[in-house]
């Protein structure tokens, strides 16, 4: 099937101002929308550019907006998404060259929430125990990609740029839930800033851009509750 | 622009962070990555780690050792297999303490699933060996790692681009590499480099493996003028999503699901009666081929069925949860309710730039040392795999040898003295980038990429002939030709990942010709290199390393190498 795909193009060598590219692609009903990206930069246009790697949706670098929508270039089929394809780079963090953006900030704000286990109790010889129930407790947040779909999605990002955002809380969740881990209340502290859990305004964009269908809000609800609570 | 580190490792996956988290207390370390953190391939890893852990059943390291040998089809050094599977059992409790998520048995500890190839003394029955999270256990690992190099706070080169090995006077002296975001050529002077860049799948056009797994480490190592081993054992994966290559973990079968054919049979029986659908991959890709060359291919077709449905819901759910959902986004089919088709997917290079068990780089059959080059994970050769990896064995391979590399290198660091770094080093890989980078000739490098993938796959697959292997020979001589006259559109310097693409296809162009010389030379068939003009192994003439180098002409040249027998003579290999 013959497809149009709009992408909005910047070249930071040439450019002033972005502007809509229109190129016509040849693909399989049942082909990614990367593929047909991957096909003008391999046959139309070279100089097109964007991140990707691992083609299924695991590695997280192809996140962009497809028609509106902030997802996975390699996790959507071209057959589901109309004859004319729109294709911008992810909203919220600056542009470098047409749809790869500057993922700096996002890693800074992951990193400020301490996205690392955390334990003042030395392992035992084997491995620490944990009950199948406890384990289950955090197991939707340890799919996180860190694409960045969530964050750049969030009108409280948007309108903050200093807010942690989702993916910085979801891996903090991962952490505060698990039954092993001692760094929950260190998390908390920072979850409870000014910028922390509190600029989320339940607006529920994140939950509709994850592409692992992570339960976001639900996630940032229980860091919430903790916070309230004093206790997880 | 210049750096200087004690220790500079190339690469983000599994091995180059566990390398850099043993590096980063006792030498300034600097991790050199094409791609973002946690992007790289080992996050694509799925069905476990194996480890003879014996948390639901008797297991022992010396039967994952003679599994793993026997599995390599005798072909890995069993000094490096026995550390392997030693060492694997620190290394599951390592990456659990460090608060790697594991799946739980109901007491609580690790839960270990079957795979392929692992067994119960020595060949007795499937045995629960493999740890894992769900099905994205090198997900948990990646991320766990990285975790910890944040909480070590190790400097990271992301997406830089490795150019070329700087090797002055016999030693390691550093890299150079191009950031991607700038187009700055960038030399990192080091007493010592850990190379941990992993495979090159996509020399094939049908691949479990991720768009940046193009072996550029064992490139840059053919260019340094370094010999690489045994690049004639390519894994083709079993269980790939039909057409699309995407990989299907073998934690399937190890759940129960079984192949059919066509007749709804379950072959797997027939080739292999004991382990039957978890049998080592080799064999089970080889079968599969037969069974569509038979006409037993669904329809006819160039494809067979995974049966996951008696498995029923709640198991598929929540054991496989990823690669269903693969399964429902790019086929649009219900694992539990229907077959999934499946075929062979290029998926894993056993040979790679040869080392000793320290992970040290060789340079020779006498295993002659490179002093202060390393290299560990899929891009090095111990050889753990021989012929033939087994399931889940990648994942300890990256952590035990990226270990061992970094403890080698933290003391070597300590105990060297700065090698000279001479003026001028990095001009060669400058003057290349610039002659890409503003090239004109009438040929779009993704075309020759594209052409080369699709000639791999026709004639240096699973089945191979004499006949098919000159065919590529011949062929790889036109692909050199045309990748001589490409053009770039994008001439400019920053993210030219244009540029980008024709620098990994030159590099894939060597390592072809390297995988298409070695399987020519070898007339026998062992693991994964199977010859239809010599279909017996032949322990006489080939139970021997081979190690194989680009000339200056152009042409490539062979030396071969002993393999290490301790424990376990070479026998015939059923299952």
């Amino acid at each position: 099937m013959r497809v149009t795909l709009r992408i909005q193009r910047f070249n930071p060598e040439k450019d002033q101002q972005p502007w809509w590219g229109e190129y016509a692609a040849e693909v399989e009903p049942d082909e990614r929308l990367l593929d047909a990206l991957y096909y003008v930069k391999s046959y139309v246009d070279g100089t097109l550019t964007f991140r990707h790697s691992c083609v299924h949706g695991v590695c997280g670098s192809d996140a962009m907006r497809i028609n509106g929508r902030n997802t996975l270039a390699c996790q959507v089929l071209v057959k589901n998404l109309g004859p004319t394809i729109t294709i911008e780079p992810l909203p919220g963090l600056r542009v470098v060259k047409d749809l790869l953006v500057d993922m700096e900030r996002f890693f800074e704000l992951y990193q400020s929430i301490h996205p690392y286990f955390i334990s003042y109790s030395p392992p035992p010889e084997k491995e620490r125990l944990q009950t199948p129930r406890d384990r289950l407790r955090f197991d939707d947040t340890t799919r996180c990609i860190l694409c960045a779909c969530c964050t750049s999605s969030c009108p409280s990002y948007w309108a903050n740029p200093d807010y942690v955002g989702p993916a910085a809380i979801v891996n903090a969740h991962r952490f505060v839930f698990d039954s092993r881990d001692e760094g929950a209340y260190e998390r908390l502290e920072i979850l409870g800033s000014r910028d922390g859990v509190w600029r989320c305004r339940t607006i529920f964009n994140c939950v509709e851009a994850c592409p692992r269908n992570i339960q976001i809000t639900r996630a940032i609800t229980e860091v919430k509750n903790a916070l309230m609570a004093r206790r997880v | 622009m210049n750096h200087r580190y004690d220790a500079v490792i190339v690469g983000a996956g599994g091995a180059g962070l566990m390398a850099a988290l043993n590096l980063c207390r006792s030498a300034r370390v600097a991790v050199i990555s094409k791609l973002y953190p946690a992007r790289s391939h080992t996050g694509a890893a799925q069905g476990g780690i194996g480890a003879a852990l014996g948390n639901q059943e008797e297991d022992h390291w010396q039967w994952h050792m003679f599994d793993t040998v026997k599995g390599s089809d005798y072909l890995a050094d069993q000094d490096a297999a026995e550390i392997l599977c030693r060492e694997a059992i620190e290394t599951v409790y390592e990456l659990e303490h460090w608060g790697l998520p594991f799946s739980r048995t109901a007491d609580g500890r690790i839960a270990q699933r079957t795979f392929g190839g692992h067994t119960r003394d020595c060949g007795k029955a499937s045995v629960r060996r493999s740890c894992y999270s769900a099905d994205r256990t090198g997900h948990m690992i990646l991320q766990t790692l990285y975790q910890q190099c944040i909480q070590n706070h190790i400097d990271f080169y992301n997406e830089f681009f490795l150019l070329d090995l700087l090797v002055h006077e016999g030693r390691s002296v550093g890299v150079v590499a191009i950031s991607l975001a700038t187009g700055e050529i960038h030399v990192f002077h080091a007493k010592a480099v850990l190379l941990a860049t992993g495979g090159c799948g996509r020399v094939f056009s049908i691949t479990s493996n991720a768009h940046a797994v193009t072996g550029d480490g064992m490139a840059a190592a053919l260019r340094a003028g370094l010999p690489l081993e045994d690049m004639e054992f390519y894994q083709f994966h079993p269980t790939g999503i039909c057409k699309l290559g995407i990989l299907l973990s073998e934690a399937a079968r190890g759940e129960g699901g079984v192949l059919r054919n066509r007749d709804g049979e379950r072959f797997m029986e027939q080739y292999a009666p004991t382990l039957q659908d978890l049998a080592p991959r080799d064999m089970v890709a080889r079968a599969m081929v037969r069974e569509i060359r038979a006409g037993r291919g669904i329809d006819g077709r160039d494809f067979l069925h995974l049966d996951l449905t008696h498995l029923g819901a709640e198991a598929i759910e929540s054991k496989l949860p990823d690669i269903s959902g693969f399964v429902r986004t790019y086929l649009g089919i219900d694992p539990v309710k229907e077959p999934i088709p499946v075929q062979p997917t290029a998926h894993y290079m056993m040979g790679g730039i040869p080392t000793d068990v320290q992970a040290r780089v060789v340079i020779d059959p006498q295993n002659t040392v490179l002093p202060g080059l390393y290299a560990a994970g899929e891009c090095a050769c111990v050889s753990v795999h021989g012929g033939n990896r087994l399931g889940t064995n990648s994942l300890v391979d990256i952590l035990v040898f990226g270990r061992r590399g970094a403890r080698h290198a933290a003391q070597f660091v300590a105990d060297s003295q700065w090698p000279a770094l001479p003026p001028g080093i990095e001009d060669g890989p400058r003057q290349r980038i610039e002659k890409l980078r503003t090239a004109t000739g009438q040929e779009r490098p993704a075309a020759v990429l594209r052409d080369l993938q699709q000639m791999m796959m026709h004639n240096v697959a699973i089945f191979r002939t004499a006949a098919e292997l000159v065919a590529a020979r011949d062929a790889l001589g036109g692909l050199r030709q045309r990748y001589r006259q490409i053009y770039l559109d994008d001439h400019g310097v920053i993210y030219n990942t244009e540029l980008l693409l024709a620098l990994e296809l030159g590099g894939l162009l060597d390592l072809a010709e390297v995988i298409v010389h070695s399987a020519l030379a070898r007339e026998e068939s062992r693991g994964a290199h199977f010859r239809e003009d010599f279909p017996q192994r032949d322990d006489a003439n080939w139970l021997k390393h081979t190690l194989a180098r680009l000339g200056l002409d152009g042409g490539v040249q062979r030396e071969y190498k002993a393999v290490v027998i301790t424990q376990f003579p070479p026998q015939e290999r059923k299952y």
